[in-house]
């Protein structure tokens, strides 16, 4: 997606200068600065255990950094978290609906942590329902929903104090494709509407339709950012081929050094970077047992080739 | 940590949201949690006091089921406060994760301490006020004094809340409420003069259940059920007071250290 257009480059919805944050010895974030302009869709890429969520958590101003330094909407984290909050708008890694509630009972409860008055919110319940396509259901109970439609509460129920910047921890982790797609849309509408969006995730495809910028975090740092499509030509050849099946290793061999400008293997599958694809493509013909799969570059790509592709456990 | 995490914690006017929401909870289920708070301590206090009572002398100078009166208001109180503040409280933080949700909004950790403490200092109240009710109504104590014991019963019920959720901002899982009840609440429970009074007892051991929440409680109660004043009213409100401000700040501390880090 293009920027949106800044006239007069109003202040940053967020700025982030050189979070610090340790947990004993074992440094978290290490030097993590990023910014975040009114009216984006930032994604905060990382494998597990970079920093995201912690990184989410020190701006809401729920734990305590050691260096660096915050301004979210305008103030001070953690000093003025609270009165930040009031105007952001949170999607959990975890739904945490309340399932003693209806839907209705969800974001009137919800609305009252706002300090909101109940007519307030009671008059904004039907644009909610509705915007998270839930108007049918207002009066079910929590475990009856799917987890398409407790993610769109979720989201909706972060909207209830019409925040001016909504902050997501991996808003589609666990739902099925059309559950995902309808909260695209949904998060399109947003940004639409003028809204500002942070979000966190590890769905290459989520970042690359939704993200006007992206920074990919790793070992507490930032290790790139920009606009999805200008980092991939940046980092990665733009032509990929992925080779797998029988006979791998014997076209390897005869190949090798000659075809990709790269040359990654995973598993069972030789991924073949090259800024011209038709050599690659050439050797492949008349090798039976061989498959492949030819396609352009794309953030899963950059990742990989920023983070490496070593399993990462969380310690 | 930061001198700021050791400070006491003052709640502010967004705690109401908080009781509010467990408020509706508890309008929806009220039913079922009647029966376990209200009925229990009542079938200890007619079947003990009518049954076990019959056979017995008058204990302290009244019949037992008017002794005993005291000690299941007590009782009610203790077990009201404790289930909702170890088993439901902990649900709220731990498995359901209600309280992070509130950590998203303008609410603070410190209001929604402050607002559990209080809320199942409410049901405290709650259980041992219904038991006082069925007391003065069956005519087993009426005396003006008893209008006394709700002002009591508020304190002692907020003492047992804050006790109660220190010990869930120190548990892990479900499991650890056992070791509360079994090396906390039952011994306390049979061993400060509810069921037969602290003078029974070897004194070492009946001073050391006074310096634990319910036994001043009692010792406060059981007079003004009688139609008298308590002799150490001053002691013991001081020792519930004090256990409550202790407790509370204590639960919230842990709290802090458990959930923003």
């Amino acid at each position: 997606m293009p920027l949106p257009p800044s006239p007069g480059a109003p202040p940053p919805a967020l700025q982030v200068v050189e979070l610090a944050k340790r947990y004993g010895r074992r440094a978290i974030l290490d030097g993590l600065s990023f910014e975040v302009r009114r009216g984006e869709c930032y994604g905060l890429l990382g494998p597990n255990g970079a920093g995201k969520t912690t990184t989410l958590r020190a701006l809401l101003g729920l734990i305590p950094y050691e260096g660096g330094k915050i301004r979210m909407l305008g103030r001070d984290i953690p000093a003025q978290a609270r009165s930040a909050r009031a105007r952001v708008g949170v999607v959990p890694q975890a739904d945490n609906l309340d399932p003693d509630f209806t839907i209705e009972e969800n974001l009137l409860v919800f609305g009252r942590y706002f300090g909101m008055p109940d007519a307030q919110i009671r008059a904004r319940i039907p644009e909610l329902l509705e915007f998270a396509a839930l108007t049918a259901h207002a009066r079910s109970r929590i475990n009856e929903l799917s987890g398409g439609m407790k993610r769109r509460l979720t989201l909706a129920r972060a909207l209830v104090n019409n925040p001016d910047l909504i902050v997501m921890d991996e808003p589609t982790t666990g739902l099925d494709p059309q559950a995902r797609h309808l909260i695209w849309e949904r998060l399109k509408a947003l940004l639409g509407e003028g809204k500002t969006l942070l979000l966190t995730t590890h769905f290459m495809d989520e970042a690359e339709r939704l993200c006007h910028r992206l920074g990919v975090l790793d070992r507490g740092h930032l290790i790139a950012e920009g606009e999805p499509r200008e980092l991939i030509a940046r980092h990665v050849e733009p032509q990929v081929v992925e080779v797998y099946g029988e006979g791998l290793a014997d076209w390897l061999r005869s190949q090798r050094d000659r075809l990709a400008a790269r040359l990654e293997t995973s598993g069972e599958t030789v991924f073949c970077y090259a800024w011209q694809a038709d050599p690659v493509l050439r050797s492949l013909q008349g090798r039976d047992g061989l498959r492949y799969l030819h396609r352009p570059a794309n953030l899963e790509d950059l990742f990989l080739r920023l983070t490496g592709r070593g399993m990462r456990e969380e310690t | 940590m930061s001198a700021a995490d050791w400070r006491w914690p003052w709640p502010g006017r967004l705690c109401l949201a908080v009781l509010r929401r467990n408020f509706l909870v508890w309008r929806k289920t009220a039913w079922s949690t009647v029966l376990g708070d209200v009925l229990d301590p009542l079938i200890v206090l007619l079947a003990l006091g009518y049954g076990l009572g019959g056979m017995l002398p008058a204990v302290d100078g009244v019949p037992y089921i008017t002794f005993l009166a005291a000690g299941s208001i007590c009782m009610g109180a203790l077990y009201g406060a404790t289930f909702e503040a170890t088993y439901n409280a902990f649900s709220r933080l731990q498995i359901q994760r209600t309280w992070d949700a509130m950590l998203n909004t303008p609410l603070s950790l410190d209001d929604v301490v402050w607002a559990e403490i209080l809320w199942a200092g409410a049901k405290a109240l709650k259980s041992g006020l219904a038991i006082l009710a069925v007391a003065a109504a069956l005519g087993i104590a009426r005396h003006p004094s008893m209008l006394w014991i709700p002002p009591v019963l508020a304190l002692a019920g907020l003492c047992f809340a804050a006790l109660a959720m220190v010990v869930s901002a120190l548990a892990r899982s479900y499991d650890f409420f056992m070791y509360y009840f079994t090396l906390g609440i039952t011994p306390m429970v049979f061993l400060s003069g509810i069921f037969f009074p602290v003078s029974q007892l070897p004194p070492l051991l009946a001073g050391a259940m006074q310096v634990l929440p319910l036994a001043p409680a009692v010792n406060l109660i059981r007079p003004l059920i009688l139609g008298q004043w308590p002799p150490h009213l001053w002691l013991d409100l001081a020792r519930l007071a004090a256990t409550a401000v202790l407790a509370i700040w204590l639960a919230t501390v842990l709290m802090r250290r458990r959930l923003l880090r």
